[in-house]
């Protein structure tokens, strides 16, 4: 069994209108050192998972299912509050925008120390000074000065970096960067996605990276996981997902992404629609009303749900084509395209 | 900071000349406009069968005859320099700071006005914090426990209580728990703390009791709100996701952040309050600044009135400038400047 395991994970929100199915079935596995980049639009379902695994998707009603295997230990069925004990220390989470994530009437440094003293018995100054090893480790200079700033103190990156600071105080084991990048500069978004892969191989932890931004997984990841409509629609390795694409969501997360070897004249090629309504999930494949070879498989996409197969070493697709079908209009129709100068 | 608070000091010592002012040609000057003479000023001080000359030399020894901005000049000197007040055959001296000579009571203004705050200032200090504690208390249970039974029945009584005026809710208190069951001391009595704190306190609950659930009620509002609010951002979820126990949380994160809307309108209603809980105090017979003032108004007593509006005119502008202070201790995000 894999470090992090989740088996069929489901999690689902009754609403007035409907049930919000955010995650329909979700499983994979992640071992220790490792990245995997969840990847997919707003409103896939890859924020909630992330929450989940923390036993924070809340909200109220919620309901989970499946299972989630943590070092050995399974988290649905364990009691919150061992739960919490669990959060901080075995596993963090980094937030998308510092700024509203960190309390703004407290200092950074408080909580920081906050962070560590409830994982550690140990006293405010050697929390403070642990949180001043921490600051400067994720590479803000000052730390013994900038530790009594307030979160509006910091530029973002700072703000950003200290949050890794918090996230990692207690040396989890499992890390969740939640679109840790989304909200800052892009020259910054570099520098801390260089620091997170230094951190990572430092603390040798399990990172999970959730990111609209492909770009971003391509940076770090060693597994892909692409979500759709609350279900991973493809699987791989990074190599797998960006050099043999199969499913037509991935080609076309692919084809809307700004590259510089492309000619500025050429459009980028968006995805048409929208995502769907996660309460009334399309018939049949979620894509199908999006998918432009969705002819191509004799009406089955309307009606009947694909299943996530296997094509070859690991890497999974979710798609009723063909895979020869799905190879050929890949290296014949999208490649093409997409390297075309 | 120092720069703040002190420029702040001359602005407010500014608005109360202002208050002052107004207040002044609100009782001496719209009377003359509306067609009082100096006479019909002066008789209030004489008796019904004075004569006409009496009433002229009261008019003169009163400065009525003077113009208004001479009249008001004098009210300043008075609260910087004292005064001299001639009563009858003896000359009373009002020391500064003067705001006033009463000639009903025949006692200088401020005096009077220093023996009623102790009694406002307690009924102030015990209802405030009663309604602090309770109000914030239930605001934060509602917000947690949001639709529930407890929160709907709380925002009613919330919305019964902010609604339901003081003379009501107060005298129906005194009929009940005071003649009805006897468990608190009828209205009309009040010991200084100083000389029995259990006597000042037991004289001091029913209408502390009575004030805080007006105010409450509010405040549990105001802390639901600010807590529903609150207990959203991602700051929390972010207290969470560190493994804080949810009832630090609640308070520590949660709280922490609906508290400056609170502590603001707090410092406000406490500003007003010490100028006196005029309804409060009257349901309750308690001698306070409240009361003090109804009986100036009644009594027609101008200097009495004079006095006691521009001292909860200060209570009011002191407040103000607690409470922007406070501010930039509160929120770290605010500059004083």
């Amino acid at each position: 069994m894999s470090f992090l395991e989740l088996n069929d994970l489901r999690i689902h929100f009754p609403t007035d209108d409907g049930l919000v199915r955010s995650v329909d079935g979700l499983s994979f596995g992640l071992e220790r050192g490792k990245t995997l980049g969840i990847v997919g639009e707003s409103g896939s379902g890859k924020s909630v998972t992330s929450l989940g695994i923390l036993g924070l998707h809340k909200g109220g009603r919620a309901k989970i299912s499946g299972e989630i295997w943590l070092d050995g230990e399974e988290l649905v069925g364990a009691s919150p509050e061992h739960v919490r004990k669990l959060r901080g220390k075995k596993m963090a989470m980094i937030f998308q925008d510092p700024l509203s994530a960190m309390h703004p009437f407290y200092t950074v440094g408080s909580q920081i120390i906050e962070a560590y003293r409830i994982h550690n018995d140990v006293s405010k100054k050697v929390a403070r000074k642990h949180a001043i090893d921490m600051l400067g480790r994720v590479g803000i200079p000052q730390p013994d000065r900038r530790v009594d700033s307030y979160p509006h103190e910091f530029s973002g990156g700072m703000r950003q970096r200290a949050m890794i600071a918090m996230a990692l105080s207690c040396d989890p084991e499992l890390l969740i960067a939640d679109e840790p990048t989304t909200a800052l500069d892009v020259t910054v978004q570099a520098q801390i996605l260089d620091l997170m892969r230094d951190l990572q191989r430092d603390f040798n932890a399990a990172l999970i990276i959730i990111t609209h931004d492909l770009g971003v997984v391509a940076e770090l990841s060693d597994d892909i996981l692409v979500m759709y409509g609350g279900k991973c629609i493809e699987y791989g390795s990074a190599e797998d997902i960006f050099e043999r694409p199969e499913h037509p969501y991935t080609w076309g997360l692919l084809g809307s992404m700004p590259r510089l070897d492309r000619e500025p004249t050429e459009r980028l090629l968006p995805i048409k629609g929208s995502p769907p309504s996660l309460i009334n999930v399309p018939s049949g494949c979620a894509f199908h009303p999006r998918c432009a070879f969705e002819g191509r498989t004799a009406g089955r996409a309307q009606t009947e749900v694909p299943d996530l197969l296997e094509t070859e070493g690991g890497h999974l697709v979710r798609c009723h084509l063909p895979r020869e079908t799905r190879r050929a209009i890949w290296t014949e129709e999208i490649k093409p395209n997409l390297e075309a100068s | 900071m120092v720069t703040f608070i002190i420029r702040r000091l001359i602005a407010s010592t500014l608005m109360l000349v202002v208050v002052s002012m107004v207040t002044f040609a609100i009782f001496f000057l719209v009377p003359r406009i509306a067609g009082a003479t100096p006479e019909t000023l002066a008789t209030r001080y004489v008796g019904r069968t004075a004569t006409e000359a009496t009433v002229k030399g009261i008019a003169e020894k009163l400065g009525f005859n003077d113009p208004v901005v001479v009249q008001y000049g004098r009210f300043l000197k008075g609260v910087v320099a004292g005064e001299d007040y001639t009563n009858g055959p003896v000359v009373e001296h009002c020391a500064p700071p003067c705001f006033g000579y009463s000639f009903l009571t025949r006692r200088p203004v401020w005096p009077e006005l220093l023996e009623r705050l102790p009694v406002t200032l307690s009924l102030a200090a015990g209802a405030s914090v009663i309604w602090l504690i309770a109000g914030v208390a239930v605001g934060v249970l509602s917000a947690l426990r949001r639709g529930s039974v407890f929160d709907r029945s709380a925002m009613g009584v919330a919305l019964a209580g902010v609604s339901l005026p003081i003379f009501w809710t107060g005298l129906m208190s005194l009929v009940i728990f005071s003649y009805g069951l006897g468990w608190t001391a009828p209205g009309g009595s009040y010991t200084p703390f100083t000389e029995n704190p259990a006597q000042w306190a037991y004289y001091l609950l029913l209408p502390w009791i009575t004030l805080s659930l007006l105010f409450a009620a509010g405040y549990a509002r105001l802390t639901r709100a600010g807590m529903l609010e609150t207990m959203n951002e991602d700051y929390i979820r972010t207290a969470r996701a560190k493994g804080v126990r949810e009832r630090v949380v609640v308070v520590k994160h949660g709280l922490r952040g609906a508290l400056t809307p609170i502590l603001t309108i707090f410092g406000l209603d406490v500003g007003l309050l010490l100028g006196g809980a005029v309804l409060t105090e009257t349901a309750f017979s308690l001698p306070g600044l409240g009361k003090y003032a109804i009986e100036a108004i009644t009594n027609n007593d101008l200097p009495k009135v004079m006095g006691v509006t521009i001292f909860a005119a200060f209570f009011v502008v002191m407040a103000n400038l607690i409470v922007d202070v406070l501010y930039a201790v509160v929120d770290p995000r605010v500059r004083l400047g």
